[in-house]
């Protein structure tokens, strides 16, 4: 067939690429052709950074991988050294960690759920929804450590501070919200004529073309591959609470989207009983500032992107020898082109918007 | 659970056939969770994380290059997550992925000549001392 190709430039700076990523598409007409994705515009070479700090002076750092999710980075980073370390944090800082982690999971897929029906085009209205219910984890986070994006509250060996008074009362009372609220955006989302027609069957992932990318997390889950980290190799104390593994059954961009509403749900869940759970004890870490740090460990935790691992070499000196973060989102982009080849420009909107990125860890 | 009790070191014209056989063979290590590199200022490590969903297992797997040939065989034919993270280490590292279809750098500038993670790479600007 011959025809004319043209190819369009969608972003660095575009609304619907989600930060600064530029997008190279070719196209036939209306239909991608093919879809080349070019990143490192937030390039801040954290990596390098961290060859350079202790493992204390490094957790700020970790915030501004994933910005979107912070806690969990914080988390993640942690764990790592914990590992290395061979040190455990106290009882009640595990419980205060999964806490914030999964609060921090919920504003995470709410923003995601939001941007995704704007990029449908549904303007506005989701993504009011969604940055007001966010609003509700932020401030609980800003009474919990003072900060409203970049928490640095859970550190080597423990977390920063207690629960100020109050902040349980708080995080039950979004609970109850956030639970009335969900069948607002099921009223208003999930059963939606248009809503449907612009995300299903868009974009499929197959389960095997999943594992092949490394696409991990809620993309991987919507695939139908019914695997959690914090499931299927527990850390902190998941093991003692009871949620289920969600999945999708087709992994098209629907899918993704329903697999995060109900994360939520499970997310809920699991907070709730955290919070009963909570055991006595002080959480603050009483551990050393700076460590001989040998050997090396490889840890991963479950973010709401997917898997954040944390890959650290020790020299024996206090500074790390090299850290390699293996961002979720990075093998989450990486299967675009494979996914958007054949589609509409605006399906390409559609498929990058449910795959659910955050260029701040693609870049590092 | 214990994620990573130890790794294995292969040689790099062993690598390929090898983690051909993992994928495929009775391990069923389909995913290809991660791959990396440490400057070891003589040699370069690559480091491979496998892991298997059948049998829950994180394999590491490292091949050791000496700075005179930094070159490797690309497993971006039996993993797609390959192409990217290839990429990536060649970038931050310059190893040389033999095969790999599109060996660009991917977090850098085209125009960039260095491999930032490389241990004899000049910062430029003051690095503050760690805490004593």
């Amino acid at each position: 067939m011959d025809f004319e190709e043209l190819i369009i430039n969608m972003g660095p700076q575009h609304p619907s690429t989600h930060g600064v990523l530029f997008l190279q598409l070719k196209l036939d007409g209306e239909v991608v052709v093919d879809c080349q994705p070019h990143i490192g515009y937030l390039h801040r070479s954290i990596e390098k950074i961290a060859e350079n700090r202790t493992l204390v002076q490094f957790v700020p750092f970790t915030d501004r991988l994933d910005y979107i999710a912070s806690m969990n980075n914080n988390v993640g980073f942690c764990l790592a050294a914990e590992k290395l370390l061979g040190i455990s944090a106290p009882p009640r800082a595990q419980y205060l960690r999964v806490i914030v982690a999964e609060l921090n999971r919920v504003a995470s897929h709410l923003l995601a759920i939001g941007t995704f029906a704007q990029d449908l085009g549904a303007y506005a209205t989701p993504l009011f929804y969604a940055l007001r219910d966010r609003e509700k984890v932020v401030q609980i986070f800003d009474q919990l450590c003072g900060q409203r994006l970049t928490y640095d509250y859970v550190r080597v060996g423990g977390v920063s501070g207690d629960l100020p008074p109050g902040v349980d009362q708080l995080i039950r009372d979004f609970i109850a919200y956030e639970r009335r609220m969900l069948a607002e955006y099921h009223d208003l989302l999930t059963g939606n004529v248009i809503f449907c027609a612009r995300s299903r069957n868009i974009g499929v992932l197959s389960k095997e073309a999943a594992v092949n990318y490394g696409v991990t997390g809620t993309n991987l889950r919507a695939s139908g591959v019914a695997w959690d980290v914090r499931k299927d190799e527990p850390y902190l104390v998941y093991d003692k609470f009871d949620f289920k593994v969600i999945t999708g059954q087709k992994g098209d961009s629907w899918d993704r989207y329903d697999v995060r509403m109900r994360e939520i749900e499970e997310s809920l869940k699991i907070i709730e009983q955290a919070l009963g759970g909570l055991p006595e004890g002080d959480p603050v870490a009483k551990v050393n500032k700076v460590f001989r740090l040998t050997g090396e460990t490889y840890m991963r935790t479950e973010n709401p992107r997917g898997e954040l691992g944390f890959y650290l070499v020790g020299d024996g000196g206090p500074l790390p020898y090299r850290l390699k973060i293996r961002a979720p989102s990075f093998s989450n982009l990486s299967v675009l082109p494979y996914l958007v080849r054949g589609l509409n420009i605006s399906d390409t909107v559609c498929v990058l918007g449910s795959l659910d990125i955050v260029m701040g860890e693609i870049d590092r | 659970m214990e994620q990573t009790p130890g790794w294995v070191t292969l040689g790099k014209d062993a690598l390929k056939p090898v983690v051909a056989f993992l994928k495929d063979g009775p391990g069923a290590f389909i995913s290809l969770h991660c791959l990396t590199g440490v400057d070891r200022k003589e040699a370069v490590e690559v480091v491979y994380h496998l892991y298997s969903f059948e049998h829950r297992v994180m394999l590491t797997i490292k091949v050791i290059l000496p700075n005179a040939d930094l070159t490797i065989d690309s497993i971006t034919p039996l993993w797609a997550a390959a192409d990217w993270l290839e990429r990536e280490v060649y970038d931050l590292l310059g190893v040389r992925f033999a095969g790999h279809p599109d060996l660009r750098r991917i977090l850098n500038p085209d125009t960039w000549t260095d491999h930032p993670l490389r241990k004899d790479f000049k910062m430029a600007g003051v690095v503050p001392k760690p805490v004593k």
